[in-house]
C-alpha cells in the first residue's frame, strides 16, 4: 500500500467541544487507501517553526467525495496553528501511515477515551453499523461529546465519567469485567490513555479475551527512519509509526 | 559504470565516489533508505549514508527520545540499530537493487571494534563507510572521541588499516577547535570529511520542572544549527585538502548552495528527510536552477566559491 505526500484541500472544520475540533480534508489518494487504525503526518505551516510534522488518526473517510476526517485537541503550537485552517487552505498530509486494526472480530467491543475515541471512529465504521459495541470514558460528561459521532454506528454505547455527571461513576474498569464476562466479545480494541490501555489490556488477559491496543508516542519522521516512537517490545524494540500504532496487548511489554 | 542524471550538471567525485548529484542523506535520518521509496526514487539521490550500525545489535535509549525546538529538533535515540550481521544479510540485498551508492556509518565502543566493523562492511554493495565519533568511548571512561584529536585519529587509523572502502569522517560540532579535529583526520588518512553532527542540547518540561528527553541532553538538529553549520565547514575548508561533505539544517536547494559555496563538495540532508520525505531528490531541480540562474554549467564550479581565496584545486575567478 504505497504512502503518499498529498497537498490535501481542506474541505472544513467545526467544533466538538470547546477545545476538539474535527477537520475533513481531500485527498483521494490518502482516503482510497486509509484502513482503520491507520494515520496520517500533517504539516500545519510552511514554515521551519514548528518544523515537523504533527501525526493525526485517521477518525473515517468518505471514498466517494475522496475525503477524510481527523479529530484533534488544540493543545500546543502545531494544533493552535491547525485550529486557524480554513475551507480551501492546503495541507501537506504524509500517509496513510502505520498498521490498521485486525478486522476479524465476530463480536468487537471498542474502548476508548479521549482522542483514543477518533481512529476507534473509524474502526466503528469499518466494521459498519451495528456490530461494534462501545465503551468510553471520560473526566466529564462534557468529554463525552464523542456519543453523537458514535450513536449511529454503535447502537450500544457504555460510558463513564470520573465525575458520574454521565453514565457509571468511575473509569471504563468500572464496567469493563462485566461486559468482558456477559458481553460475548471476542476481540476488544482500545485507544485512550497509557492507564486506561493498560488496565483494559490486562483485563481482557485475564478475561482471555484478545486485545489491540493503538499506541502514540512523541515521532518525527512517521515512516520508521527517526526511531524516536520506540517502545519496548518482548525482547525487542517496536517502531510505534510502523510496526503498529496498533498492536496485539501481548506484543507490548513497556507494561 | 555512473550513471547520468540532469547532463552530469550536479554529478561529482567524492575522493572517488562518484555521485550523480551531490545530495547524500544524513545517517539517522534516512533508515536504510528503503522506508523513502514511496515517495522518492532512490537512483536520483547521490548517495544513500544509511543509519549509524555496530558490531553487536544496540537497542538504544529508553524514555522519550526526541521533541522539537525552535526551527529544529533534538534527539537522543542512542544509536538503536540491529547490528552489522543483520544489516549485511536482510538490509543491503534489498538496498542493492537500487543503482545508488551506499556509505554506511560505523561506530564501535573502541577503536579496534571501528576497525572490526569496517572490515565486516569490505563486501560488494557498500561504497564507503562514514566514522561516527561523536558517541561515548566506553573504553576510556566517557570521553568522546569526536571531541580529542589523538583519539579520533587513533580510530580513523584503524578504519584504514581494515577498510578497502572510501573513508569519510563525520565530525561533532561539539569542540573548541574543530580545525584541529579536522587536520587530525586528514593526518590519519580518511577520505573525506563529513560535518556537522548534531549539537548538544537540552529542553525542560516547565510543568513537569523535569527534562524532556529521557537521555536529558540530546543533539540539535534541523535549520537552527545551519548557521553553525556553515561557519564551521567554511573553517575546515580553507585547512584541509580532503573533500567536505557538508550537513546542517538543510532544507532546500539554496540551503545546500550555501554549504557547498562554503567549502563542501557535497551535501546531506538530514532532518529534512522527516519532513520532506522526497527532498533528497527534489533538492537537485533547485540546484539546477540555482545553475541555469547564474550561469554556470556544473555544480562543481560553485565548491568554495566564498571562500577568501579558492583551495588550489578551485577556480579563483568566477
Amino acid at each position: 500500500m504505497p504512502k503518499t505526500i498529498a497537498e490535501a484541500k481542506v474541505v472544513g472544520q467545526r467544533l466538538l467541544n470547546s477545545s476538539t475540533k474535527l477537520i475533513d480534508v481531500y485527498a483521494p489518494e490518502i482516503a482510497n487507501q486509509a484502513v482503520p487504525g491507520q494515520f496520517v503526518n500533517v504539516q500545519v505551516c510552511k514554515n521551519t517553526a514548528p518544523l515537523l510534522r504533527r501525526p493525526f488518526g485517521v477518525a473515517g473517510v468518505n471514498k466517494e467525495q475522496g475525503t477524510f476526517t481527523m479529530i484533534y485537541r488544540i493543545i500546543g503550537e502545531g494544533t493552535h496553528i491547525l485550529a486557524d485552517v480554513c475551507a480551501g487552505d492546503v495541507l501537506s498530509i504524509v500517509g496513510p501511515l502505520g498498521h490498521g486494526f485486525d478486522m476479524s472480530a465476530g463480536k468487537p467491543l471498542l474502548v476508548g477515551g479521549g482522542l483514543g475515541l477518533a481512529p476507534l471512529l473509524f474502526l466503528a465504521e469499518g466494521f459498519g453499523e451495528g456490530k461494534a459495541d462501545i465503551l468510553m470514558g471520560g473526566r466529564t460528561a462534557d468529554e463525552l461529546f464523542w456519543t453523537k459521532l458514535y450513536e449511529e454506528l454503535c447502537p450500544e454505547m457504555f460510558l463513564t465519567t470520573d465525575d458520574g455527571s454521565a453514565g457509571t461513576k468511575g473509569t471504563v474498569m468500572a464496567l469493563l469485567p462485566q461486559l468482558l464476562a456477559e458481553g460475548g466479545y471476542d476481540c476488544v480494541y482500545v485507544c485512550g490513555p497509557v492507564p486506561m490501555m493498560r488496565a483494559v489490556a490486562n483485563a481482557c488477559l485475564e478475561a482471555g479475551v484478545k486485545c489491540q491496543v493503538s499506541l502514540e508516542k512523541y515521532m518525527a519522521c512517521g515512516l520508521g527512519a527517526c526511531l524516536s516512537c520506540a517502545c519496548e517490545g518482548i525482547g525487542k524494540r517496536l517502531k510505534v509509526c510502523k510496526d503498529g500504532p496498533v498492536f496485539w496487548a501481548e506484543e507490548v511489554g513497556e507494561w | 559504470m555512473v550513471k547520468s542524471l540532469y547532463e552530469g550538471r550536479l554529478a561529482v567525485d567524492i575522493a572517488g565516489l562518484k555521485m550523480a548529484t551531490p545530495v547524500t542523506t544524513g545517517s539517522g535520518t534516512f533508515g536504510f533508505g528503503l522506508e523513502f521509496t514511496d515517495f522518492l526514487d532512490l537512483e536520483k539521490v547521490g548517495a544513500v549514508c544509511v543509519k549509524g550500525t555496530s558490531l553487536l545489535p544496540s537497542a538504544g535509549n529508553k524514555g522519550q527520545r526526541a521533541v522539537e525546538t525552535p526551527s529544529g529538533m533534538l534527539n537522543c535515540i542512542g544509536l538503536e540499530n540491529p547490528g552489522s550481521d543483520y544489516f549485511l544479510e536482510h538490509t543491503l540485498p534489498e538496498l542493492r537493487k537500487y543503482d545508488v551508492p551506499v556509505i554506511v556509518n560505523i561506530y564501535g565502543h573502541s577503536p579496534e571494534e571501528y576497525g572490526e566493523v569496517a572490515k565486516k562492511l569490505n563486501v560488494d554493495g557498500v561504497d564507503a563507510v562514514e566514522i561516527n565519533i561523536s558517541c561515548p568511548n566506553v573504553k576510556e571512561g566517557g570521553i568522546v572521541f569526536g571531541t580529542c584529536p589523538d583519539a579520533a585519529a587513533e580510530v580513523v587509523a584503524q578504519v584504514k588499516a581494515n577498510s578497502e572502502k572510501m573513508v569519510i569522517t563525520k565530525l561533532s560540532p561539539n569542540v573548541t577547535d574543530i580545525v584541529s579535529m579536522a587536520k587530525a583526520v586528514e593526518e590519519a588518512g580518511t577520505d573525506a570529511i563529513s560535518m556537522i553532527n548534531t549539537l548538544l542540547g537540552t529542553k525542560i518540561d516547565i510543568e513537569r520542572q523535569r527534562p524532556v528527553l529521557g537521555n536529558i541532553t540530546g543533539g540539535l538538529s534541523g535549520p537552527a544549527v545551519r548557521p553553525v553549520a556553515v561557519r564551521l565547514v567554511y573553517q575546515v575548508a580553507q585547512a584541509v585538502k580532503v573533500p567536505i561533505i557538508g550537513m546542517g539544517g538543510i532544507m532546500c536547494a539554496e540551503d545546500a548552495i550555501e554549504f557547498m559555496l562554503a567549502g563542501a563538495s557535497a551535501v546531506a540532508v538530514g532532518t529534512a528527510n522527516f519532513v520532506h520525505p522526497d527532498i533528497a531528490e527534489t533538492i537537485a531541480h533547485g540546484m539546477l536552477a540555482y545553475l541555469d540562474r547564474h550561469k554556470v554549467q556544473n555544480i562543481t564550479d560553485i565548491v568554495g566559491l566564498a571562500l577568501p581565496e579558492g583551495k588550489a584545486s578551485m577556480p579563483l575567478f568566477r
